[in-house]
């Protein structure tokens, strides 16, 4: 991983503008510079510079990021805070030895209102709980479950994650290309069905789609708590378990493990060069193979629902926005609206939430409330940590209506047996 | 400097969790859009005008400076802690406290977003024109200390045209009020006015009376390219002849446009000079006639082509052009000295030629662009600053510059205020006696010189240390 230092000459590109306090979503929630990208540049310079070190301050200031990249979006010179934001949180990790790191999840085991968030989401919760999540996995890190006694009675589901499934398919039409689904931690263990749609979209489009077990987290948990050994440790064990040369594409329906591949891993090394061009979206890619035209081909339905588009960060950093909407659009059983400010963060960002639940729940309220005014009765989205920040969202300001994955919604609207 | 009793009264003042000594947070209000960077001893953040004048007494007593701050984004370092003391944030003081739809007037306090100010009296169909580039974050109070304008300052002012009551705390830690709700008021002297663009060395701003206008129904955007900076020039007197105030007057000089060739794939032709963007607001059935008649005065001053948008998403395209100009400048060098002269509008084509010659003969590359109609040019001067030899030439040339506005009858600042940044060239533009009475201004509202010190005068220092606890 880049250490901080390789960051310089993006500390003089931070013109200290301030532009992103319009944009940066924690700083909207808490008005207060600590929290705003120029803010945390000033912070990892004095560092760099010996100025400041691992000071309480520094490591609140560090973790108040949700890595969701809305300010180098506008910012006038790109400067790519969440980069330098992840190298800085490394940086007081290693120095600190684990200190920094152990701070934060010290922090994050403690956190009464988590807990009680965890609880809250009984279903969430019992998956966790009740299947085998291995050590590798950010979920980890993200949802730590300490304390609740296995005693507790929560539902125990027969669930077999995604992968550790029997996935029926069928083989592809000679013409398709060939592709893997890296299927990511949220829906290997959280969302399983998403895997299933996926499939069984791909298949209906003459697509074969290779799975493999041998896939572990990409690494962006670690990444956003500062453990940089553990991103390339996961990194080389998905290099290997890929095998990205025999493959035209490696999709993910997950944004959050869109952005990590597409766009961490390239910088790993020259093997992690075919990363940055084959790794594809899943509505991107379906929209190259004309699912919209398939869709409006299709009668629209009388009945239908009103849904509206949230922007996951890691693919609207992309530029992937348009895919998703125009799928939304050709969809006959939905109406698509758009709603206030689709594109902000829903203020998850990985360990942030558990950080910061305070200000995380602050940010998803917003989310929640734009939701409510535009109507709809489903927000569609296409990565998993936005769907359980979002309902958990809408489900603590009683608004009645659910959060989604695209695929959910583009399963259904097909003829598939 | 600030002792450990101090501290202790800060925080019963403010709340504890809004004073701060530790680096981290010293660090994170120590700079602002001059990228200069300069720590302060301690933040406070006081949530009303009892507060800041609490503290305003105690530093009053103690003598440690303080420097009212609001988002940090000033160019001529307004809100910069030249002389350390106390950094005092007015995030906290954020609210719209009334509009007033009958009287049109609304009160807010200072750490208000101006951008978000706009949009709650815009969705009551009202305005408040002055539109600085960064009122998506910069905030009113910040606006109003230092009478910030924009581009839509040629039809409608300037922000101190739209300030007529304000509630400040002066140095001394007194509460007072000046001007009223009314459109109308001469009851002793106009404070008012002198605190709009006082950069924060008079008073602490903690409430502000705006006025308002009704929205214009419409707006149309117009992209005008030309031949040569003198056809732009004389378009925007015939415009103004023909009794037509645009909403805005853009303009951009042809380094900008090559520039915008080069880093921003801009498509235009070769021999384009100088390029305006032209804005009318007003009812919608009157904007096209607007536009046809702007269009025909300025059709024989050389100009090779123009778009005209019919379209919100037209007209954002053609925004765009002059939102990509500050961001492309940073592909021509690594540093810009970004200053905002203004000479009266007749003039514009006479300093351009001027400013080119300055690019000559220290040869540095200068940018132009910025609000012709009201003379006010941005004019960018790209530099190394890590390049001793180049740091030198750059400081010549702004020299060079300011005596050249000021020949031609205009002002060294149009918007941005003197701050640390012009404050060793204040006397080229003021006489002795002029700076003279400012200070005699200063030191009658401030004794200690404990507000903001370190600004806007040449040899302006930092107060005597107080007395220690």
């Amino acid at each position: 991983m880049k250490d901080l230092k390789q960051y310089r000459e993006w500390f003089q590109a931070c013109v200290k503008c301030g532009a992103c306090r319009a944009t940066c979503p924690v700083f909207k929630a808490e008005n207060q510079e600590g929290g705003v990208a120029r803010g945390k540049i000033a912070l990892a310079q004095a560092m760099m510079d010996g100025q400041l070190f691992a000071e309480d301050g520094l490591i609140h200031d560090l973790s108040q990021c949700l890595l969701c990249g809305s300010c180098t979006h506008l910012c006038p010179n790109q400067v790519p805070t969440p980069d330098i934001v992840a190298a800085a949180r490394m940086e007081v990790a290693q120095k600190n030895g684990l200190s920094g790191l152990g701070r934060g999840v010290a922090a994050l085991l403690t956190h009464k209102k988590a807990m009680d968030w965890m609880s809250k989401s009984g279903d969430l919760a019992s998956r966790l709980l009740c299947r085998q999540i291995p050590e590798t996995s950010g979920l980890r890190l993200r949802f730590p479950l300490p304390g609740i006694p296995r005693t507790r009675t929560f539902p125990k589901p027969s669930f077999k994650p995604f992968l550790k499934r029997e996935i029926r398919q069928t083989p592809s039409r000679s013409t398709s290309p060939k592709v893997l689904f890296f299927t990511g931690c949220g829906i290997n263990y959280l969302y399983p069905e998403i895997g299933e749609y996926l499939v069984r979209i791909l298949n209906f489009m003459g697509i074969h789609v290779t799975l493999t077990d041998e896939q572990v987290c990409c690494g962006l948990p670690a990444l956003s708590a500062g453990a940089g050994e553990a991103v390339e440790t996961l990194a080389g064990k998905n290099l290997k378990a890929l095998k990205i040369h025999a493959f035209d594409y490696v999709l993910t329906a997950c944004a959050s493990c869109h952005g990590t591949l597409a766009g961490i891993y390239p910088a790993l090394g020259p093997d992690y060069q075919p990363f940055a061009q084959k790794t594809r979206d899943i509505m991107d890619f379906l929209m190259d193979m004309d699912l919209a035209g398939r869709l409006s081909s299709i009668p629209r339905s009388e009945a239908r629902v009103k849904v509206t588009y949230h922007d996951p960060c890691h693919l609207r950093n992309y530029g992937l926005t348009r895919a998703p909407r125009q799928i939304l659009s050709a969809l006959p059983q939905v109406d698509y609206v758009e709603m206030a400010d689709a594109a902000t963060c829903c203020g998850l960002g990985g360990t942030f939430s558990v950080h910061h639940y305070e200000t995380s729940q602050k940010i998803g309220t917003q989310k929640a409330k734009h939701v409510a005014q535009s109507g709809a009765k489903i927000v569609a989205t296409a990565c998993p940590g936005c769907i359980i920040q979002l309902q958990d969202s809408l489900n603590r300001k009683n608004i009645p209506a659910r959060a989604a994955h695209l695929l959910e919604l583009a399963c259904q609207a097909l003829p598939i047996k | 400097m600030i002792s450990k009793r101090m501290i202790q009264e800060f925080k019963e003042i403010c709340g504890s969790e809004f004073v701060s000594s530790d680096k981290a947070n010293r660090i994170l209000h120590s700079y602002d859009a001059t990228r200069k960077q300069f720590l302060p001893d301690i933040v406070v953040h006081p949530a009303d005008a009892r507060a800041v004048s609490r503290i305003m007494t105690l530093a009053h007593h103690h003598r440690i400076p303080v420097y009212p701050r609001g988002s940090g984004t000033g160019f001529t370092g307004g809100a910069l802690p030249v002389c350390g003391g106390i950094v005092m944030g007015m995030s906290r003081m954020n609210r719209i406290l009334d509009i007033d739809q009958e009287n049109l007037v609304a009160v807010v306090e200072p750490g208000v977003v101006t951008g978000d100010f706009q949009k709650a009296v815009e969705a009551l169909g009202l305005f408040y024109p002055p539109d600085p580039a960064s009122l998506k974050v910069s905030s009113l109070g910040g606006n109003v200390a230092e009478c910030a304008g924009g581009p839509r300052c040629v039809k409608y002012g300037v922000t101190k045209d739209y300030v007529i009551g304000l509630e400040v705390v002066t140095p001394t830690g007194d509460r007072i009020e000046t001007g009223g709700t009314t459109m109308k008021g001469v009851v002793g002297y106009d404070l008012t006015k002198l605190f709009c663009g006082s950069e924060g060395t008079l008073a602490v701003i903690t409430k502000i009376i705006l006025k308002l206008l009704p929205k214009p129904q419409a707006k149309k955007t117009m992209l005008v390219v030309f031949d040569a900076i003198d056809g732009a020039a004389k378009a925007v007197s015939a415009i103004i002849r023909e009794k037509i105030i645009p909403a805005t007057l853009e303009f951009m000089d042809g380094r900008t446009l090559d520039c915008l060739r080069q880093t921003a794939g801009l498509s235009m032709p070769q021999a384009a000079r100088a390029a305006l963007i032209i804005e009318v607001d007003g009812d919608r059935e009157f904007l096209d006639k607007q536009t046809q008649r702007i269009l025909t005065v300025i059709e024989s001053l050389g100009v090779l082509e123009n778009r005209v948008a019919n379209t919100f998403e037209e007209s954002e395209e053609i925004w765009k052009i002059r939102r990509a100009v500050s961001p492309s400048l940073r592909k021509l060098g690594p540093d810009k000295y970004n200053e905002d002269i203004c000479v009266p509008r007749a003039r514009l084509p006479e300093m351009i030629r001027r400013i080119e010659k300055i690019a000559d003969l220290y040869n540095l590359p200068i940018v132009n662009f910025g609000h012709a109609g009201d003379g006010n040019i941005h004019v960018n001067i790209i530099a190394d600053k890590s390049d001793a030899e180049q740091k030198i030439k750059a400081a010549h040339a702004i020299e060079a510059l300011f005596r050249a506005t000021i020949e031609l009858g205009g002002t060294m600042s149009g918007e941005h205020g003197v701050g640390i940044m012009k404050a060793p060239y204040l006397s080229l533009e003021l006489s002795t006696e002029s700076i003279r009475y400012m200070k005699i201004l200063k030191k009658a509202l401030d004794p200690h010189n404990i507000l903001n010190p370190g600004k806007i005068f040449p040899d302006a220092a930092c107060p005597p240390p107080g007395e220690m606890e």
